[in-house]
């Protein structure tokens, strides 16, 4: 039983299934980019272990398909077998364990990758200085105490904490919020229109507002506005019932035990150890044309810390790496006044890199090792 | 007996010697051709050609303005003319002067290429012309201009055929518009005349312009007179297309050039005529009072008063314009084409290669001939490809374009190294067709306009393009090779008795071989491609689906191998497999760009949809042939001894 495991996991066939598969699922989430988007087709079909076929009106989700993981993970474990089982001293399968070492090293960097790796975007206008990057699609429910002026103590309580329609408690704060209702994305009208309804609040902005659930985006570059109804219970009595909205752009306020609050639903931040500063954004075209040729940001770079400070020029294919984050240019203001930057933390970002060189050089190893005799006995 | 022979043999030789040599010779000859052109007669059309301007953002000879516009308009570079029963032809040059100089004869010139029923239905036009004249069109242009306004917020990859074809027309119509206008403002016909009129009526008119803004008594006519000419430059300042007019100013960056609508406006201000303008005025009056003595006196001390004072510019057009009269992508494709047919003769020609015998064999000399002119249409190809190379200042491949250009010079490379290793035909043939075969296709990718575009920000970076782009291309080349010489061991194993058992090995063996050397690009190539993308955004795979294109290559490719050493498939098994490659190739090169979605989308892509579902059809059916037991091939059958 064992032994028929072992030589099943360590076979070639297994490693030809896999690789058509592969081919299969590639194929199959390319041509499903088309109706899902690009978003949702990358998580149902490549950062999945199975693929689920829903029959239409029904709850079930059926697997009919591996998905990446799966089929990643076995070609892993086929990968790790094989070499136990087939492995030879020697410089005649040197090419070959570098290519295989390599596609480890690349399959296992971008798993990680999926894990450990958060972007999110730092919108600057000209002249704004932050230390702080934004969330692309997570919102957070942000609660400042204000009571004090010059202080910003902010409670942030994550969307997948509100998704629980639950209640959260924090210490800093003297209240519990309770998530009566919650959109993952949602549209407000300020009048009564078919299939909206009247949002229930006691408290804030929300009378005279209707609102309705929206489908969740799929597309790359459109994001869910979440809504919430909250519902601020103080130890002895209720505060009322707010509407929290993406949005909604400006905080509400309310006191509690003689303390004063903001409630804001805002995308998550966030906090970096040092800031940027924009000082210009330049977006250059080419004569007599609307083609970019190039966008840059001129950011100064402060780190209290070390007392760092300094410029940087941030553009097109020239990133800043600075404290294990990355900005890179990504957008800009219609007006030209402000620049959009990717912030991408991801520590596995130079697995890439090794594991090209390594497959490379294998596999011209590999190339030469049998083109040079087969070239000497033929010109022979 | 002996003696003759002997004789017989040294001419045989001799034969095999020249008639390839001759061969090239005289391909050569023909290729170089259009290095000495007839002086010209009437209008120096060819030297106005070579004027610079500015378009697009870079550069260029008027020539490739005119030419680029009427293959997006017209789709072939020149114009037919039926003229008292003879027909003429005008180079695409001679139809812009008209166009720019003489709209009113333009007007009436078929050009607007309409392919579909649906259009010219909507448009009344008659349905038995595929060119249409502007003059036909022009009652129809609210028609257009309706329809138009509603399809605009359809997104493009939505559009119908027929959505997509009308918006095709707009814009090949608007293109037009704008051309007539570049150097003539509408409606006037003695512009040298008008430009004078222009002059004299500045001073007076802008007096009247500052006393009427200071509530003083001005002068009406004056006023009148100055305003009727800034309305119509207004509007050649707003819609004029290429850039003509270069700054007096030495201060000024050079490439800060104006369209003359713009330059007349701001005469306004400094009452000096720029000296282009008044040279591109000489210009249109000689032009459309036949003149061709003046035209061509104007033309000259324009490009001697740009001599000295924009020489870098002046350079720049001339060699474009030298390359496109030298035209050597269409040169090589017919020395390809010819190399084809005499490599495939080659198969047939009865002797194989291994053949020494002293007795004259005509296999061997079709197959050397073909060998030499792919080696000489290899050459002009390189020429071409390495002198828009120094054009752009950019690596080879810049667009879609270009990597058919590249995709082509790498297989045949491939294919001349295999031939050099094999001596049998084998490599010639895929060389000739790969050749042949992706020149076409550049062709036809050429229609959507201008192929030395300049490159957005993020394509911007020459280190990128030179490695990731090059490595995924030649990847490309040689997985097609290998499908390609899949199809060979197909069709002359089914269809004919040609395919023997040592044929067949050396082509597993080659198949095999530029597996492994596909494999070694593609991977190569796509990872760069990632790392790249993680130097612009941060992210090394985002599965967009011209990655996952370049990634299916790869897995591809793999399991090619694999299957292969595993034993799951053996000869047969692995040109079935091989010519699957050639589907996935043709996938990620084009499919993934008719997805919709991404980046990357292509105005002729409905046509180029059709083609790829008959190359991919054309495929299924080859693998089906594989598919068929070895008893029904020609090939491979046990001899039956007489």
């Amino acid at each position: 039983m064992l032994k028929s495991l072992y030589q099943f996991f360590s076979s070639l066939k297994l490693t030809v299934a896999c690789l058509v598969l592969g081919c299969v699922i590639v194929f199959w989430g390319t041509i499903a980019q088309v109706h899902l988007g690009l978003y949702k087709a990358q998580n149902e079909f490549f950062r999945s272990l199975f693929v689920y076929w829903t029959p239409s009106g029904s709850g079930f989700h059926v697997p009919i398909f591996p998905g990446g993981y799966f089929i990643g993970t076995v070609l892993l474990i086929n990968l790790f077998v094989a070499h136990f089982r087939y492995y030879q001293p020697g410089k005649r399968k040197i090419g070959i364990m570098l290519i295989h070492l390599g596609v480890v090293l690349l399959l296992l960097g971008q798993m990680l990758t999926d894990y450990l790796s958060r972007e999110s975007a730092l919108h600057l206008r000209i002249g704004q200085t932050k230390n702080y990057s934004e969330a692309e699609r997570a919102f957070e429910l942000a609660v400042f105490d204000t009571t004090d002026k010059d202080s910003d103590k902010v409670v942030a309580i994550p969307c997948s904490l509100l998704v629980r329609r639950g209640e959260v408690n924090d210490p800093e704060i003297p209240f519990t919020v309770r998530v009566k209702t919650f959109y993952p994305n949602s549209l407000l009208v300020q009048q009564s229109q078919p299939g909206f309804e009247p949002v229930k609040t006691t408290a804030g902005f929300g009378s005279g507002i209707w609102w309705r659930e929206e489908p969740r985006e799929t597309e790359m570059n459109r994001m869910d506005m979440p809504s919430a109804t909250v519902e601020i219970v103080a130890p002895k009595a209720s505060l009322g019932t707010f509407l929290v909205s993406a949005w909604l752009d400006r905080p509400q306020s309310f006191t509690c035990s003689g303390r004063s609050f903001e409630l804001l639903l805002r995308q998550e931040r966030y906090y970096l150890p040092f800031s940027l500063h924009l000082i210009e954004f330049r977006h250059d075209k080419y004569p007599g044309t609307d083609i970019p040729k190039n966008f840059s940001s001129r950011v100064r770079l402060q780190n209290l810390e070390n007392r760092e400070d300094r410029e940087v020029r941030i553009f097109m294919n020239n990133p800043l790496r600075y404290a294990g984050e990355t900005f890179y240019q990504a957008s800009f203001d219609p007006d030209d006044h402000g620049t959009v930057l990717q912030v991408v933390h991801n520590p596995s970002w130079l697995t890439p890199y090794l594991s090209c060189v390594l497959v490379a050089t294998g596999l011209i190893i590999q190339f030469l090792s049998h083109l040079i005799p087969f070239l000497k006995r033929r010109l022979q | 007996m002996e003696r003759t022979d002997v004789r017989c043999y040294k001419s045989d030789k001799i034969m095999k010697k020249w008639i390839p040599l001759i061969l090239v010779v005289v391909m050569a000859g023909w290729a170089l051709s259009g290095l000495r052109q007839p002086p010209e007669t009437g209008f120096h059309a060819r030297d106005f050609g070579k004027l610079p301007v500015l378009m697009n953002g870079r550069f260029q000879p008027f020539d490739s303005v005119a030419r680029n516009s009427l293959l997006q308009i017209r789709t072939k570079q020149t114009v037919p003319v039926e003229e008292n029963g003879k027909t003429r032809t005008l180079t695409a040059m001679d139809w812009l002067l008209e166009v720019m100089m003489n709209p009113e004869v333009a007007d009436d010139r078929k050009v607007f290429r309409i392919d579909n029923n649906e259009v010219t239905e909507l448009l009344k036009l008659p349905d038995n012309q595929k060119y249409y004249s502007f003059n036909q069109l022009r009652p129809q242009m609210d028609e257009i201009e309706k329809q138009v306004s509603r399809i605009v917020s359809i997104e493009s990859s939505k559009r119908t055929v027929f959505e997509s074809q009308l918006m095709k027309l707009d814009e090949i119509m608007n293109l037009y518009q704008r051309l007539e206008i570049s150097l003539k403002p509408p409606g006037s016909d003695d512009f040298a005349a008008e430009l004078d009129a222009y002059q004299k009526s500045i001073p007076s008119g802008i007096a009247a312009v500052n006393a009427r803004e200071a509530g003083q008594k001005f002068d009406q006519d004056a006023f009148n007179t100055l305003l009727g000419f800034m309305g119509n430059y207004n509007t050649v300042a707003s819609f004029a297309l290429p850039l003509t007019i270069p700054p007096t100013d030495p201060s000024l960056p050079r490439d800060d050039w104006q369209n003359i609508g713009t330059n007349l406006m701001q005469t306004a201000r400094s009452g000096e005529l720029n000296p282009a303008v008044k040279f591109y005025a000489e210009m249109v009056t000689a032009y459309r009072s036949d003149q061709p003595a003046d035209f061509n006196q104007a033309v000259a001390g324009y490009r001697f008063w740009l001599v000295g004072r924009f020489t870098p510019q002046l350079r720049k057009a001339d060699r474009e314009f030298f390359f496109s009269t030298l035209e050597p992508f269409y040169k090589a494709t017919v020395i390809y084409v010819l190399a084809l047919v005499l490599a495939l003769f080659s198969w047939f020609g009865g002797g194989g290669a291994t053949d020494k015998a002293p007795t004259f064999n005509v296999s061997d000399l079709l197959r050397r001939s073909a060998f030499y002119l792919i080696m000489l249409a290899w050459i002009i190809h390189t020429f071409g490809l390495v002198f828009r190379m120094y054009l752009e200042g950019r690596p080879p491949v810049t667009n879609l374009y270009s990597s058919a250009i590249f995709i082509g010079w790498g297989a045949v490379i491939l294919g001349m190294v295999l031939e050099k290793i094999y001596r049998d035909g084998i490599g010639c043939v895929v060389a000739g067709s790969a050749g042949f075969v992706t020149l076409i296709i550049a062709h036809n990718l050429a229609l959507s306009g201008d192929t030395m575009e300049m490159m957005r920000a993020v394509l911007d970076t020459n280190f990128w393009l030179a490695t990731h782009v090059v490595a995924v291309t030649l990847g490309y080349a040689s997985t097609f090779v290998a499908g390609f010489l899949a199809i060979i061991y197909i069709l002359r194993g089914v269809f004919t008795t040609t395919l023997t058992a040592e044929t067949a090995k050396s082509l597993a063996r080659m198949v095999y071989g530029i597996v492994c050397f596909a494999t070694l690009f593609s991977f190569v190539g796509t990872v760069l491609g990632g790392i790249w993308a993680d130097q612009s955004w941060g992210r090394f795979w985002g599965w967009d689906p011209k990655e996952n294109g370049a990634l299916l290559i790869v897995l591809w490719n793999a399991t090619i191998l694999h299957a292969r050493w595993g034993g799951l498939v053996r000869e047969r098994g692995l040109m079935n497999l091989a010519i699957i490659g050639n589907i996935v190739t043709s996938f990620s090169w084009f499919g993934v760009n008719m997805l919709g979605i991404g980046l990357h989308s292509y105005g002729f892509m409905d046509a180029a949809f059709k083609w790829l579902m008959l190359f991919i059809g054309s495929q299924a059916a080859i693998i089906l042939l594989g598919l068929l037991p070895q008893k029904l091939w020609r090939s491979f059958q046990p001899r039956t001894t007489a």
